[in-house]
């Protein structure tokens, strides 16, 4: 029998972690080196652990499914990183950044948690800076920050629009130089197919060399998921194409609870998907709402070229709505007053699938240079993929799937259900509540991989530095190996006529219409009944050409569709149970007359956290009640 | 439109390689050159073929995954725009198109249009960082660092390690891409300190690795996906020369 335990410690929010840094057990130098860690991911949060685990004195063995580690999804993000530091002297404060994350995710995440992330963000900061990160500054030599939606100070740092790619760039400096000194041992082009469980505890993983095909054996006193979100899973999202849920997935049936998995952040800023054939919707940062106007023609159906249409004929419908945040109200709120509007008609461009985003103004008080200098590679970026020049009309934009706030259960240690198994970054569901803000991943992702992780991991290790180095030929690899293996040569025997990205299309677009902005109970277990048969269809229908023993893509993309399937269940089976608004999960059965999310506190205050009761079975939910000690649950009003 | 794709076909790097003809119907205007190969791929793969394995991520040229050799240019035809990034606009009904891998002895084959570009790697390792410990570093507005100087360290920073550079370079070498490594960090106070090491490091390690001489075409330059500007290889240049007489002088 599971039983939730957070492991929140003792005392007054803004003492816990001192606290627990001082009471937590250590691992000796000299032990540490006796120690094997698997690092399963290395994007901003995997590669900040990887140095520090290695810094520290641990064996790191670290895999990626790319050919290296700088190419990791995190290298995409774009408008910057979180900190408190406070620069601007306008009263921001760790507490300000924690309160406003807690409100952000709309009352749904662990005060704890969220908390020390805020209270790790400065040093994060001070931490990339050293490792050579080029974030812009001022004409004297600071650091400058911006602003970002759901906040009224300024404490965003940015490099341009690529700053994932700058931190994770200085993060991978940190990997690539234990890797030199032996202290990581890197295993690019490996796709982790299941965890090794022995006597309870996470002890290795299966892995397929995906230039060879081999099936391999990985073992390690723990293992630590950083393996990123399944955004992926409307097929169209603003992730990168190989981004997936089936690490966690393995760990998830294998005992690890996944929680809140219909928490996923739908981003209002997305080039509108243009054609049939697209593989991806490409990301216009947030950031861009700091100087851009959203708006689309008052009247309904206006087909006129956006720079013939007068000012006064305009609605500026998130200032009109929300004067206090205006354009910058959190991204949950953007997404739906955008598939308000275009639902009820007032919607642009071809499909009327789209609403403009204005720079004229902007350009005219602070100059075309300006704008070019905070912006100029998304405009470029706009440039090339539309063919519109946004310096000279405004940009085109729709909502897309974007960042899952859900992932694998976590404590306060970042420790999955199953002992010795961790989570970090955007795999595990931690500190975002049901919206994450803007740039509030970059600073979990780094704060977890240099400052947590390193911390708490030792009060699981400390209990296991007797342990000798676990042997690969205990029978529980030979299980899990033959099942992979099995699994494997199943989906290249069936031998259908459709192909693998044909069934991800069908199933993305289920989840995109029931699963997405909005839902409705209806809706949701029409889903189900889809998913199900969709499923079906794909276990004999299915066309993976190729061998095992080879470099295989459609082979790897079937693994992970698979996997797909048994997520967008439970992703419904989730927005099922929790039959409020909060955050991005909006039931439209709840709301405010405004049409605003209406959260029921007395009834789901809590995370759902799911456990995996065997294949087509219904999962079993287990609660982890949330209490708020030190702010008010208020309705999260941007008025 | 119609277009007809010759591409390079082999099964893994032992195996000897070949071109192969895909006449190729009902390409849309609007599609991304990457999803035209998708849509080759799964006309492959219904006919009971095996697809052609090239490699990608991202699909907004920022992970440096895609590396086409498109009609004999790194990238293709466009500016400053990565192999995900191309538009089939770029091309008009009854092209023929030409799809190679990138092709230089430092970047192994593994299969059709994928190689190995471990070898980046192995540079950035022998010195791509700077020797901060996690925990060691000082407050971030200590030291303030001018403007431009933050700027131009960034605009070398932003390279993704594509490896069009050394395919599209005659001797293949990887000047550009180290180049830039060591100027961002050279632009900046905290890359001082290791500056001199750094830079014989990580050039040693470059031609052992096998990649060829700059002999200055600049063809580096005009195929970067990225823009990064040949004056980071005479800044490297500058900095190893330096390096190397400063190393001489204290081992006198
Ligand atoms: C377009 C875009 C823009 C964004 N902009 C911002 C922003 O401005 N600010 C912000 O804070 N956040 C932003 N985000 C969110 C943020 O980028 C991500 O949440 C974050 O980078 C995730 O980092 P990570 O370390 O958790 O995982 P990732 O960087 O996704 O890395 C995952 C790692 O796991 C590995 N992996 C995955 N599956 C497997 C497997 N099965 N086997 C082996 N290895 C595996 C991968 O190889 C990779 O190394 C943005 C996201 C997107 C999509
Ligand atoms: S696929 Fe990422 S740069 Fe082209």
């Amino acid at each position: 029998m599971i039983k939730l335990d957070a492991k929140i410690p003792e005392g007054p929010l803004a003492e816990k972690w001192s606290l627990y840094k001082k009471n937590v057990h250590l691992v000796n130098p000299a032990n540490k080196t006796k120690i094997d860690i698997i690092l399963v991911g290395t994007g901003l949060s995997g590669s900040a652990a990887a140095s520090s685990l290695a810094e520290l004195g641990y064996n790191v063995k670290a895999f990626c499914f790319q050919d290296a580690p700088r190419r990791a999804h995190s290298v995409a993000a774009q408008g910057g990183i979180n900190a408190a530091k406070n620069y601007r002297n306008d009263s921001d404060s760790v507490f300000r950044l924690f309160y406003d994350i807690i409100k952000g995710g709309d009352f749904r995440a662990r005060e704890a948690n969220v908390y020390r992330a805020a209270e790790v963000s400065n040093q994060t900061i001070d931490q990339l800076v050293a490792a050579g990160t080029p974030f812009a500054r001022e004409y004297s030599g600071y650091l400058d920050n911006r602003s970002f939606g759901g906040v009224q100070v300024s404490r965003t740092f940015y490099a341009k629009g690529q700053t994932g790619q700058q931190c994770l760039l200085g993060a991978y400096s940190g990997l690539i130089r234990q890797i030199a000194k032996g202290k990581v041992t890197m295993y690019s082009r490996r796709d982790m197919l299941d965890l090794v469980i022995i006597d309870g505890k996470a002890r290795g993983i299966i892995t397929r060399n995906l230039v060879t095909g081999e099936i391999e054996r990985h073992s390690a006193h723990a293992v630590i998921l950083a393996t990123g979100g399944y955004g992926t899973i409307y097929y169209l999202s603003t992730l990168a194409l190989g981004s997936n849920p089936s690490a966690a997935w393995a760990a998830h049936k294998k005992g690890a609870l996944f929680a809140n998995p219909s928490f996923v952040q739908i981003h209002p800023t997305s080039i509108p998907q243009m054609n049939d054939y697209q593989a991806k919707l490409t990301l216009m940062s947030e950031s861009l709402r700091n100087d851009g106007r959203i708006w689309v023609p008052k009247a309904k159906g206006d087909k006129r070229a956006p720079n013939s249409i007068p000012e006064e004929e305009r609605d500026y419908y998130l200032e009109r709505r929300y004067p206090a945040f205006g354009n910058l109200v959190p991204r949950d709120v953007a997404s739906r007053a955008a598939k308000e509007r275009c639902d009820a008609g007032y919607g642009v461009g071809d499909t009327g699938l789209s609403v403009y985003l204005d720079f004229s103004k902007s350009i005219e008080k602070q100059g075309k240079k300006a704008i070019e200098n905070k912006y100029g590679n998304l405009f470029e970026m706009y440039n090339k993929i539309t063919g519109i020049n946004p310096y000279n009309e405004p940009m085109r934009i729709y909502p897309a799937g974007h960042y899952t706030m859900g992932g694998l259960w976590v404590d306060y240690n970042l420790m999955t259900t199953i002992p010795g198994l961790f989570a970090i970054g955007e795999s595990n569901f931690s500190d975002h509540g049901a919206n994450r803000l803007g740039a509030g991943s970059l600073m979990q992702c780094a704060g977890e991989g240099y400052f947590v992780i390193p911390v708490t991991i030792s009060s699981f290790l400390s209990d296991e530095i007797k342990t000798p180095k676990i042997p690969t030929s205990h029978p529980e690899f030979e299980k899990a190996e033959k099942e992979s293996k099995d699994k494997l040569h199943k989906l290249l025997s069936i031998n259908g006529k459709q192909t693998v990205t044909a069934f991800h299309r069908r199933l993305g677009k289920i989840m995109w219409d029931h699963c997405g902005m909005v839902r409705n109970e209806e809706g949701l277990k029409k889903a189900i009944e889809l998913i199900a048969k969709l499923k079906e269809e794909f276990w004999k229908d299915v066309k993976v050409p190729g061998a095992l023993n080879e470099l295989n893509q459609e082979l790897e993309k079937a693994v992970r569709v698979a996997d797909f399937f048994e997520l967008a269940r439970l992703m419904c089976q989730d927005a099922i149970n929790r039959k409020e608004s909060c955050g991005a999960h909006f039931r439209e059965e709840s709301q405010t007359p405004e049409g605003e999310a209406q959260r029921i506190d007395s009834e789901y205050s809590y995370v759902a956290a799911w456990e995996y009761c065997g294949e087509d079975k219904e999962h079993n939910l287990h609660k982890e009640a949330l209490k708020f000690e030190n702010i008010e649950l208020k309705e999260r009003s941007y008025k | 439109m119609n277009i007809k794709l010759e591409i390079w076909r082999q099964k893994d790097a032992k195996s000897k390689g070949g071109f192969v003809t895909y006449p190729l119907d009902g390409v849309s205007e609007g599609m991304s050159f990457l999803e035209m190969m998708d849509f080759l791929n799964t006309t492959l793969i219904k006919k009971g073929d095996e697809p052609v394995a090239f490699e990608h991520d991202c699909r907004e040229g920022i992970c440096g995954s895609c590396s086409l050799y498109i009609n004999g240019r790194a990238h293709g035809p466009a500016h400053e725009t990565t192999t995900c990034e191309l538009r089939m606009t770029k091309f008009r009904n009854g092209d023929r198109i030409v799809v190679e891998p990138w092709r230089s002895k430092a970047f192994p084959l593994i299969k059709d249009l994928i190689v190995d570009r471990s070898s980046f790697e192995k540079i950035m390792q022998a010195g791509g960082f700077i020797s901060v410990n996690t925990g060691a570093a000082p407050e971030a507005n200590s030291i303030p660092i001018p403007k431009n100087h933050a700027d131009e360290a960034f605009d070398s920073a932003v390279c993704v390690g594509c490896g069009a550079c050394v395919a599209t370079c005659k001797n293949s070498s990887a000047m550009l891409f180290v180049s830039a490594k060591i100027s961002q960090l050279a632009l900046l106070p905290q890359g001082q300190v290791e500056a001199k090491t750094r830079v014989q490091n990580m050039v040693t390690k470059m031609d052992d690795l096998g990649f060829g001489n700059c002999t200055n075409t600049g063809a580096c330059e005009a195929e970067c996906p990225k823009g990064i500007k040949i004056a980071n290889i005479a800044r490297m240049n500058r900095e190893f020369i330096c390096a190397k007489m400063g190393a001489q002088k204290m081992s006198l």
